[in-house]
């Protein structure tokens, strides 16, 4: 295994009944899940993955899909029937119960779906149990859990009973509990399935704060898709116990593996999902500041655009030109290309969700430039594109040129339109991008 | 033909006790100096203050575990034995049910954590228990009878092998209903099985527990007077003579006495179970003063049905 990932599963089966591992076995010849006898029944089929370290891994299914399962095997509460199980680097397939133990407490923390609190111990002996269990002293463990359960929001809690708080707090407690023993993998078993949906949406982007701030391995179970695409940086799908699709949020919207998971997938908010980055084309209306205004022109009038991206150094976007203004500038044999650059240009982080570019691609005639965290121009978002991947529409059948600011100037009328110098930037290329 | 076939069970039964008294003779000679002088110490603690103290004792223990009302009821009510002069009695009955209790506890605990831990073990267990349930309490009398010989410790043995059941099926019960998510809980933090029984399950499961505890205590009570048939002395040596003279006053103020004291010791235990946080988990530092939270499980309803008498003290 390489040395980022921190759990590492290989051909995993776990199968419940009288003889798992002769299941096992036909299993690997090719019997089916539905056609092995009465008595096993299988939970979990070949699963194999890599969790990279400080990924959040969602594994997604319906229920008995084998997920809780599979999530269990991962800290040893089950022993799988076959197959390893690898974290950090030690195999816990078979160990001896008091090296599992060291790994539960040292690796692995787990965030359970009904809490799974210790009702007898207030809110901050339950947050420094794990530390208990490894013999940290007490007023140490209780320093530490202090510390957490404020960072989970819960300072003035401490000393309540689980009973006491409500669903979402009690929640936090778990989590608390968990992030308390500074374990680098925290698995999450539907922690947040038994929650409202405005709490969950909260616990969500409280998860990733927490894991951007600390920078945990999670691996989060879910039944709920628009969760595991919220909070995934990679996700498996699970279907009969068997993995039929791990990627990226976006792959799984964008390429799923089969009809299982593409209907499952059909009622994702796109929009939130999708990021400007996977759906942005290669921009072709682009021109280096030193080609200056007669290079500009030439690319435009190439292109058939109305408009054109100007560069700097390194790909750095400086901003837009359009033809009128070049075209004035060659008129009167002017070189400098910067002093016609128009900067109001709508321009988004390669990250940024599609919902928020409905609204600058309503206001901007140009299609939206991606430019990352050193202003370097890394694609654009015509408005054509952004429809087409909300209605998941393949963009490639049409020429991305054709969506850039189609100039209406034709060249035999320059000398005509130079003629008009009142007429504005905008005006014409709204007309441009709008016909 | 099948008149003159019978199966010799009993003589088997009888048979296989005679080998065990000839063979572990010394052994339950041990046994038997053992529960004297356990039954003997405590029935001395009781007897040689004047009756006063161990009101005053038992009074204190009703207000510090109930309040003020069960304190006045336990005064009334231990007087009232007083003015019938079964004191004595009492107390030495009262002894053999704390000894018999506390030893049937002392087994019953431990099997029933056994039961719960073990499918096995509790398919083991289980139809001994329907055995030990089920049979006449008064059987257990005559081996007892063999094995320790008249006096008290027949009383204590018999008694002990009857009031343990529930104390066993109680404690599996209680550990089996706590919730599994949370001693997977303790799993996933790495505590071994002997942590989690001992901050988990033991006082997750300690109402179920005392509930089952208050029946132990019960149900030897009951035998008190069973025990009285083979020497067992106190109350129960009373309530069998009156019997056997038809005396009905003499049964009514001896029976008195023993409802009396069923009524203390039922609400005591019940109390105990209900108050569990502050009582049963001592190596739980009190982070607050805090009542008792509002989700711990009311006193099981079980605790309060052998009560002989409704009315509360």
């Amino acid at each position: 295994m390489s040395s980022t990932s921190s759990v590492s599963v290989k051909n995993l089966y776990k199968v419940f009944g009288r003889r798992p591992k002769d299941a096992v076995r036909k299993l690997r010849d090719g019997t089916l899940r539905s056609e092995l006898g009465q008595h096993e029944t299988a939970a979990v089929i070949d699963a194999s993955f890599d969790v990279k370290k400080g990924e959040i891994f969602v594994v997604m299914g319906l229920s008995g899909s084998g997920k809780s399962t599979l999530i269990r095997t991962l800290n040893g509460l089950l022993e799988p029937t076959s197959g390893t199980v690898t974290i950090d680097g030690t195999d816990i397939s078979g160990i001896p119960a008091a090296r599992l133990r060291e790994v539960r407490q040292k690796k692995v923390s787990m965030v359970f779906q009904h809490f799974a609190l210790f009702p007898h111990r207030t809110v901050l002996d339950n947050a420094a149990y794990g530390l208990e269990v490894q013999g940290v002293p007490r007023p140490e463990r209780l320093r530490r859990a202090r510390r957490i359960v404020n960072i989970v929001g819960l300072d003035g809690w401490a000393d309540k009973y689980p009973s006491e708080l409500s669903g979402g707090m009690q929640q936090r407690v778990g989590l608390a509990r968990a992030l308390a023993t500074e374990t680098d993998i925290l698995l999450m078993d539907e922690s947040f399935s038994a929650l409202d949906p405005l709490i969950r949406r909260e616990m969500q982007e409280q998860l990733l704060e927490l894991q951007a701030e600390l920078g945990k391995t999670i691996i989060f179970i879910t039944h709920d898709l628009n969760e595991a695409m919220f909070l995934g940086d990679r996700i498996a799908v699970m279907r009969d116990g068997r993995i039929v699709q791990i990627g990226t949020p976006e792959e799984i919207l964008t390429d799923p593996a089969n009809d299982y998971v593409a209907q499952f997938v059909q009622d994702v908010d796109r929009a939130r999902v999708l990021t400007a980055a996977t759906v942005m084309e290669p921009a072709r209306a682009v021109v280096p500041l030193s080609a200056g205004p007669r290079g500009a022109l030439r690319v435009m009038r190439d292109l058939q655009a109305g408009a054109a991206f100007v560069l700097g150094r390194d790909r750095t976007l400086l901003g837009v030109v359009s033809d009128r203004h070049v075209m004035r500038q060659v008129k009167s044999n002017e070189t400098n290309l910067s002093l016609v650059i128009n900067q109001e240009h709508a321009s988004v982080p390669a990250d940024a969700a599609l919902v928020d570019l409905f609204e600058l691609a309503v206001e901007s005639p140009l299609p939206i430039a991606v430019i990352d965290d050193k202003r370097r121009l890394l694609g654009v978002i015509p408005r054509v594109t952004l429809l087409a991947a909300l209605g998941n529409v393949p963009t490639n059948t049409t020429p991305t040129t054709v969506m850039e600011p189609v100039s209406i100037i034709p060249d035999a009328e320059l000398d005509a339109m130079l003629a008009t110098p009142e007429h504005t930037l905008t005006a014409a290329s709204n007309e441009g991008t709008l016909a | 033909m099948i008149d003159e076939f019978r199966l010799p069970l009993g003589d088997i039964v009888s048979d296989g006790i005679d080998v065990l008294t000839e063979t572990f003779r010394p052994v339950f000679d041990l046994i038997r100096l053992v529960l004297v002088a356990l039954y003997e110490a405590v029935e001395f603690v009781l007897m040689s203050p004047p009756f006063w103290v161990i009101i005053a004792i038992a009074a204190a223990l009703a207000y510090f575990v109930k309040g003020w009302k069960f304190a006045v009821g336990t005064i009334v009510g231990l007087l009232v034995i007083v003015g019938v002069n079964q004191w004595d009695n009492s107390m030495a009955s009262l002894a053999l049910v704390l000894v018999a209790s506390a030893i049937a506890i002392a087994i019953s605990v431990p099997l029933g954590i056994l039961a719960a831990a073990s499918t096995r073990a509790s398919a083991t267990i289980r139809p001994i228990l329907d055995f030990l349930q089920t049979m006449p309490a008064f059987v257990y009398l005559v081996p007892a009878l063999i094995l320790f010989r008249v006096g008290v410790v027949p009383g204590i043995v018999a008694t002990i092998v009857f009031a343990m059941a529930p104390g066993v099926r109680f404690t599996e019960l209680g550990i089996r209903g706590v919730d599994k998510e949370v001693v997977e809980a303790g799993h996933a933090f790495g505590s071994s099985p002997w942590r989690i029984l001992r901050q988990i399950q033991l006082p997750l499961a300690m109402p179920t527990i005392m509930a089952g505890i208050n029946q132990v205590i019960m149900l030897s009570l009951s035998m008190v007077v069973i025990a009285g048939l083979v020497g067992g002395g106190g109350l129960g040596s009373d309530v069998v003579q009156a019997l056997s003279r038809i005396d009905v006053a003499l049964g009514f103020e001896a029976g008195l006495s023993v409802v009396i004291i069923a009524i203390y010791l039922d609400r005591l235990t019940a109390a105990l179970s209900g108050k569990r946080r502050s009582v049963w988990t001592p190596w739980r530092r009190k982070a607050s003063p805090t009542q008792a939270a509002p989700a711990t499980a009311p006193a099981p309803a079980a605790a309060t049905t052998d009560a002989p008498v409704g009315a509360s003290l």
